[in-house]
C-alpha cells in the first residue's frame, strides 16, 4: 500500500484508452464499475475531442456482483459489436473488473464475433499507463501484422504517437515531411489516425520510426524480429537528435541524410547576443524518460545550460536515465511520488525546471519558473497552432517553449541595473507575463530573518543578508547557497557582507 | 408564487427505469469539495491507481502541493493477504497523521477494489480510532462506483457520521449539506433575521463545531442526494422538514416558508426578510430568462439536482424540459419539486447512455446537461451543453445566487448565438 497525492500516470487500462481512442474502426469494452467512465473527460476535454472515445464500460454494480456480471460482459461487448460495427474489438477489465476474474478475452471469444477479438491483460496493481498503452499497442500488432511484399519505394510506419500524447498530433506532420524530404514514404502512422486494416498491412514497410519508447518498444522489437523492420533509435527531438536520427535512417536505407534545414533556427537563436543570459543556467529535468533524454542533450549542448539534475516518472526506463546521469555528472531521480520529486528541486534550486504539469505547480510554489516538456498532458499542452517537438521546427519551437517563463537577456540588465525602481523590482517578474509575480526564492525558502544552518550555526548578519536582497532574485537562491557552502566550509559562522563577496569571488569562474 | 402552478405536476408521470451503461463518476468526487469544506480532515481512499486518477482528473488541477486527500494504493501484497492489508493501512495512516499534526478527524474511504476483496474498512476505523484517540476520530464511509454515483459520496460521508453526533434535547435547526461558506452564510442571515436560533450545519467546518442530534432536532436538506443521511437523522430521533430545494426564488422562498411554519414565523417578519432578497433575485432572473425562455432542456442523470433545477429552468426561466433524467430518484427528497415540475417531460431514472444519447439527438434539444465526458461530443454534433459538475462546485443556491443560477445556463445559449455560423461541424446548416 503506497499513499499517493498526485499521479504522473493512470493505471494500464487508460494506456490502452490511448491507442483505442488514437485509432480509427477499434472499439474496447471494458470490465469496469461506472466511475471508471471518468476517463473518457481526459480525452474530451483534455484534448478536446469531439468524439466519445470508443469504449464501452459494463459499468457492474455491487448488486451484480455475487449474481452475473460475466453475462452482464457478454451483453456489453454484443451491444458494442451491434452499435458501432467496428473492424477488431480489443477487451479488458479495470482493477476492480481483474478482482472478479471474469475472463474478458474468453468470454469475448463465446460470442463467435466475425472480427477479430483481442484480449489484454494488463496487471493493474503493478503497472502503469504507458505500459497499458505498449502493451495494448503490442498486441493488436501481434494480432493483426502480417509479413508481406515490401513497398517499391523507401517506406517507414511511424509508430508510437496515441490519443493524449505530448504534441502527438504535431510530431507526425513534422517526421512525415523530414522523412519525405529524405525520400522516404510513410505506410502507416499508429496507432495514432490508424484503423485495424492499416495495422494489418504495416508489414509493407521497410523499416520503423520508434517516435516514443514509452508506448511503441514492444511492438518495434516485434515487428523487427516477425517483420523484419529494423527500428531507429535516436528519437529526433533536439537539432543534435534530429541530425542523428536523419544519419540513421540514412544509414538504414541508403539514402543521403542531407535535408532543408534552412527552417532550423535554433542554433543562431542561441548563439546570438541576448542569449548570453542562457548560459550556465541551471535547470532541473524531469518527465518521461524520452523526453528527459532529449531535453537534456537541448540544455547542455544547444542551449549552454548546465543540467543540474535530471529525472523520470515511468521506472521501466529507470536504467536509461541513470547512465544519462551518470554521463552528465548529475543525480538522477526515479520516482512518480510527486513529494519527493518537490523535495529535491527545493534542495537543488534550480534557476529552471523543464518539467511536466506536475513541476510546474511545484515552480509555482517555489517561484521557479518552469517550462513544461513531457506528459502528463494538461489542455495547454494541446495548443491551437502548430507546435511539434521533432525535428527542425520542433527544436525552434522547444527554443521559444523554454524561454518563455524566463526574463530576457536585455530585460534580466535593466532589472539588476534599476533593481530599486518600482518598474523593476525584483517581483515584477518577466514583462512579457501579466497577473503574476515570481516568489522570492530565497525568501521562500526561509521566512525567518535570521538563517541558522543545519549542520554549522551559521547565521546571516544584518547587513549580509540586505546586501543578498539586492542580488536579482533569480540568482540569488544560487549565491544565498554558495555563500553558506563556503562559509561552512571556512569554519565561519556568521556570513557578513565580505564573506559573501569573498564567496563570490570563490565561485567566479 | 403559485400563479403559475402547473395543473398537473410530474408526481404521476410514469419513470422510465434504464439499466445499462451508465456514464456518471463514482462517489469518490464528493471528496474534492467535502474536503474544502471540512477543514481538519483528511479523506484517505483505500483503493487503486485508478481512484487517484479519478480524483485527480475531477479535481481538474492540482491546487495544492499537499491536499487533504489521498489514495492509499492497493498493490499485489494487499491483494494476497488482507491481514497485511491492515497492516499496512495502520502503518500508511499512523505515518500521515504523524506528518500532518492539524488533522483531526480521518475518513477512510472505500472503493470498488476494497470492497470487492472485503477490506473491512469499518473494522479499521475503529481499531484506528482506538490507536489515535482523542487527537483523531477515524470514521469509515463509502465512494465506491459499485454502490455510490458521484453525490452518493457525500451522502455516505455525512450518513457516517451521524452516529457519531452527540445526543441533545434542544430543540435546534440542523441544515445538512456541504454548501460554500458564502451560500451558508447567506442561509444563517436570512433565517436567524426570522429570529430562528439554534442553527446547526452538517457537516460542520471543523469537529469541534460539531452538532448534537436528537429527538427535538429538525433538519432541512440544502441538496437533494442526501437520501442515506436523511434516513439516519430520523433513526436518531430528528425530523425531516420537507419542501423544494432552494434553488431559484420560488425554491429558497419555499424552502425557507417550511422551516418558517416549523418555527411559528408570522407572515410579516417573513415578507419583512425575504421582500428585497426575493425582489432582487427575480430581477437578476429576468436578466438571464430573456435567454432562456422558451428554450428546450434535456439532463442526462450526473449530480442528482436535475429535477430540482428543472423545476426552476421550467417554471421560473421559461424553459421547455424535454428529459429529466436522474441516477436515482428519492421521492422523500425530490417529492416537491416533481409535484412542481410541469408535466410533459420524460423522467428516467438510471441510465444507458447509447439509447438516452440517441433520445437526445432525436430531441434536438436547445441545451443538454450532461457530464464532462460528453459534452464535448455533443457541442462536436452542435448541441450545447452544460456540465453538471459545475452546478455542484459552484455557489448556486438561495436567492443571492438565483441569477448565477440562471446564468449558467444562459451562457452557453448566449455563446452559441454570439458564434453563429462558426462552428466547423455546422457550416452545413447555415
Ligand atoms: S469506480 Fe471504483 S475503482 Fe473506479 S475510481 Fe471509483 S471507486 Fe475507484
Amino acid at each position: 500500500m503506497k499513499l499517493t497525492v498526485w499521479t504522473y500516470e493512470g493505471p494500464p487500462h487508460v494506456g490502452a484508452m490511448r491507442v483505442a481512442t488514437g485509432m480509427k474502426g477499434l472499439h474496447y469494452v471494458l470490465h469496469a464499475p461506472q466511475g471508471d467512465t471518468y476517463a473518457d473527460l481526459l480525452f474530451t476535454m483534455i484534448e478536446r475531442r469531439d468524439h466519445r472515445p470508443p469504449v464501452t464500460y459494463t459499468t457492474f454494480q455491487a448488486r451484480d456482483l455475487g449474481s452475473d456480471t460475466a453475462h452482464l460482459f457478454k451483453d456489453a461487448c454484443q451491444q458494442a459489436y451491434d452499435r458501432f460495427k467496428p473492424e477488431a474489438i480489443i477487451v479488458g477489465a479495470s482493477c476492480t473488473a481483474e478482482l472478479i476474474q471474469d475472463d474478458p478475452g474468453g468470454l469475448a471469444e463465446t460470442l463467435g464475433l466475425p472480427i477479430p477479438v483481442i484480449p489484454l491483460e494488463l496487471p493493474s496493481y503493478q503497472r502503469k499507463e504507458n505500459f497499458g498503452a505498449d502493451e495494448t499497442f503490442f498486441q493488436i500488432v501481434r494480432h493483426l501484422a502480417r509479413p508481406m511484399e515490401k513497398t517499391a519505394q523507401v517506406s517507414c510506419n511511424i509508430i508510437g504517437p496515441t490519443a493524449l500524447g505530448f504534441r502527438h498530433r504535431d510530431d507526425i506532420q513534422e517526421l512525415t515531411a523530414l522523412l519525405f524530404d529524405m525520400g522516404v514514404q510513410v505506410n502507416v502512422v499508429a496507432p495514432m489516425g490508424a484503423s485495424p486494416s492499416d495495422i494489418a498491412r504495416m508489414g509493407q514497410a521497410h523499416f520503423n520510426v520508434l517516435l516514443y519508447p514509452e508506448t511503441a518498444e514492444a511492438a518495434a522489437r516485434w515487428m523487427e524480429r516477425e517483420l523484419g523492420q529494423p527500428f531507429t533509435k535516436t528519437v529526433p527531438i533536439g537539432v543534435g537528435a534530429t541530425r542523428d536520427f536523419l544519419a540513421e535512417v540514412a544509414a538504414i536505407t541508403s539514402l543521403s541524410p542531407q535535408v532543408d534545414d534552412s527552417r532550423l533556427r535554433l542554433p543562431w537563436w542561441s548563439s546570438s547576443v541576448d542569449s548570453t543570459y542562457l548560459t550556465g543556467k541551471r535547470v532541473f529535468i524531469f518527465g518521461d524518460a524520452t523526453h528527459v533524454k532529449a531535453s537534456a542533450r537541448i540544455a547542455r549542448d544547444e542551449m549552454g545550460f548546465e543540467v543540474a539534475g535530471i529525472g523520470c516518472y515511468n521506472r521501466e526506463f529507470a536504467r536509461d536515465i541513470r547512465a544519462l546521469g551518470k554521463e552528465l555528472g548529475v543525480d538522477s531521480l526515479i520516482s512518480d511520488d510527486y513529494l519527493e520529486v518537490e523535495r529535491v528541486i527545493e534542495e537543488l534550486q534550480p534557476e529552471m525546471i523543464l518539467g511536466t504539469q506536475m513541476e510546474r505547480h511545484i515552480g509555482k510554489r517555489l517561484g521557479i519558473p518552469c517550462a513544461v516538456i513531457s506528459a502528463p498532458v494538461h489542455v495547454q499542452d494541446f495548443p491551437a497552432r502548430y507546435s511539434p517537438q521533432v525535428g527542425f521546427e520542433g527544436a525552434n519551437v522547444i527554443f521559444d517553449t523554454w524561454i518563455h517563463p524566463l526574463v530576457m537577456g536585455l530585460e534580466e540588465h535593466l532589472l539588476h541595473m534599476f533593481r530599486d525602481d518600482f518598474e523593476f523590482h525584483d517581483e515584477a517578474g518577466p514583462s512579457h507575463h501579466g497577473g503574476h509575480m515570481p516568489k522570492d526564492i530565497a525568501a521562500a525558502a526561509d521566512p525567518q530573518k535570521t538563517v541558522l544552518l543545519e549542520d554549522g550555526n551559521v547565521i546571516w548578519l544584518d547587513a549580509a543578508e540586505r546586501e543578498l536582497k539586492k542580488i536579482p532574485f533569480f540568482v540569488r537562491g544560487k549565491a544565498k547557497r554558495n555563500t553558506e557552502k563556503f562559509a561552512s566550509e571556512k569554519g565561519v559562522n556568521q556570513i557578513s557582507v565580505e564573506t559573501l563577496y569573498e564567496a563570490k569571488a570563490h565561485y567566479a569562474r | 408564487m403559485n400563479d403559475q402552478a402547473p395543473i398537473t405536476g410530474c408526481a404521476d408521470t410514469p419513470v422510465l427505469k434504464e439499466r445499462g451503461q451508465r456514464e456518471v463518476f463514482c462517489g469518490l468526487t464528493g471528496i474534492i469539495w467535502l474536503h474544502r469544506k471540512m477543514q481538519d480532515a483528511f479523506f484517505l481512499v483505500v483503493g487503486s491507481r485508478t481512484c487517484a486518477h479519478l480524483l485527480q482528473s475531477a479535481a481538474g488541477v492540482m491546487i495544492f502541493a499537499e491536499p487533504r486527500f489521498g489514495t492509499a494504493i492497493l498493490e499485489e501484497k494487499d491483494l494476497a493477504g488482507l491481514v497485511d492489508a491492515n497492516d499496512e493501512l495502520d502503518r500508511e495512516v499512523a505515518r500521515l497523521l504523524a506528518r500532518r499534526p492539524d488533522i483531526k478527524q480521518l475518513f477512510l474511504v472505500g472503493s470498488c477494489p476494497s470492497e470487492v476483496i472485503k477490506l473491512d474498512l469499518a473494522r479499521a476505523a475503529e481499531r484506528l480510532s482506538e490507536i489515535h484517540a482523542p487527537d483523531v476520530r477515524v470514521i469509515n464511509f463509502s465512494g465506491s462506483g459499485i454502490e455510490t454515483t458521484f453525490t452518493q459520496g457525500e451522502d455516505a460521508c455525512l450518513a457516517a457520521l451521524v452516529p457519531q453526533l452527540p445526543a441533545t434535547d434542544a430543540r435546534e435547526l440542523l441544515l445538512v449539506g456541504a454548501l460554500p461558506d458564502v451560500v451558508e452564510d447567506q442561509a444563517m442571515q436570512l433565517l436567524s433575521d426570522m429570529r430562528l436560533n439554534n442553527i446547526r450545519v452538517l457537516p460542520a467546518g471543523r469537529v469541534t463545531d460539531e452538532t448534537a442530534v436528537g429527538p427535538n432536532t429538525v433538519f432541512a436538506l440544502t441538496q437533494p442526494f442526501l437520501g442515506d443521511t436523511h434516513a439516519a437523522l430520523i433513526r436518531r430521533g430528528a425530523r425531516h422538514i420537507a419542501a423544494p430545494f432552494p434553488f431559484g426564488e420560488e425554491g429558497t422562498t419555499a424552502w425557507l416558508r417550511a422551516i418558517a411554519d416549523e418555527f411559528d414565523v408570522d407572515q410579516d417578519t417573513f415578507d419583512r426578510v425575504t421582500a428585497a432578497p426575493r425582489a432582487r433575485a427575480r430581477k437578476a432572473i429576468q436578466a438571464q430568462a430573456a435567454v432562456l425562455n422558451g428554450k428546450s432542456i434535456f439532463f442526462f442523470p450526473d449530480s442528482q439536482l436535475e429535477i430540482p433545477l428543472a423545476r426552476f429552468l421550467t417554471r421560473e426561466c421559461g424553459m421547455q424540459a424535454l428529459e429529466v433524467g436522474a441516477p436515482y430518484i428519492h421521492r422523500d427528497l425530490v417529492g416537491h419539486d416533481l409535484d412542481l415540475l410541469p408535466a410533459g417531460p420524460v423522467i428516467s431514472e438510471g441510465q444507458d447512455v447509447d439509447m438516452q444519447l440517441d433520445r437526445c439527438r432525436a430531441a434536438h434539444p436547445d441545451l443538454t446537461v450532461c457530464g464532462l465526458g460528453l459534452a464535448n461530443p455533443l457541442e462536436g454534433e452542435g448541441l450545447s451543453t452544460k456540465w453538471a459538475i459545475e452546478l455542484v462546485f459552484t455557489p448556486v443556491h438561495f436567492y443571492e445566487q438565483a441569477g448565477d443560477l440562471a446564468g449558467l445556463f444562459a451562457r452557453p445559449l448566449r455563446r452559441k448565438s454570439l458564434l453563429t455560423g462558426f462552428h466547423p461541424n455546422m457550416q452545413a446548416a447555415e
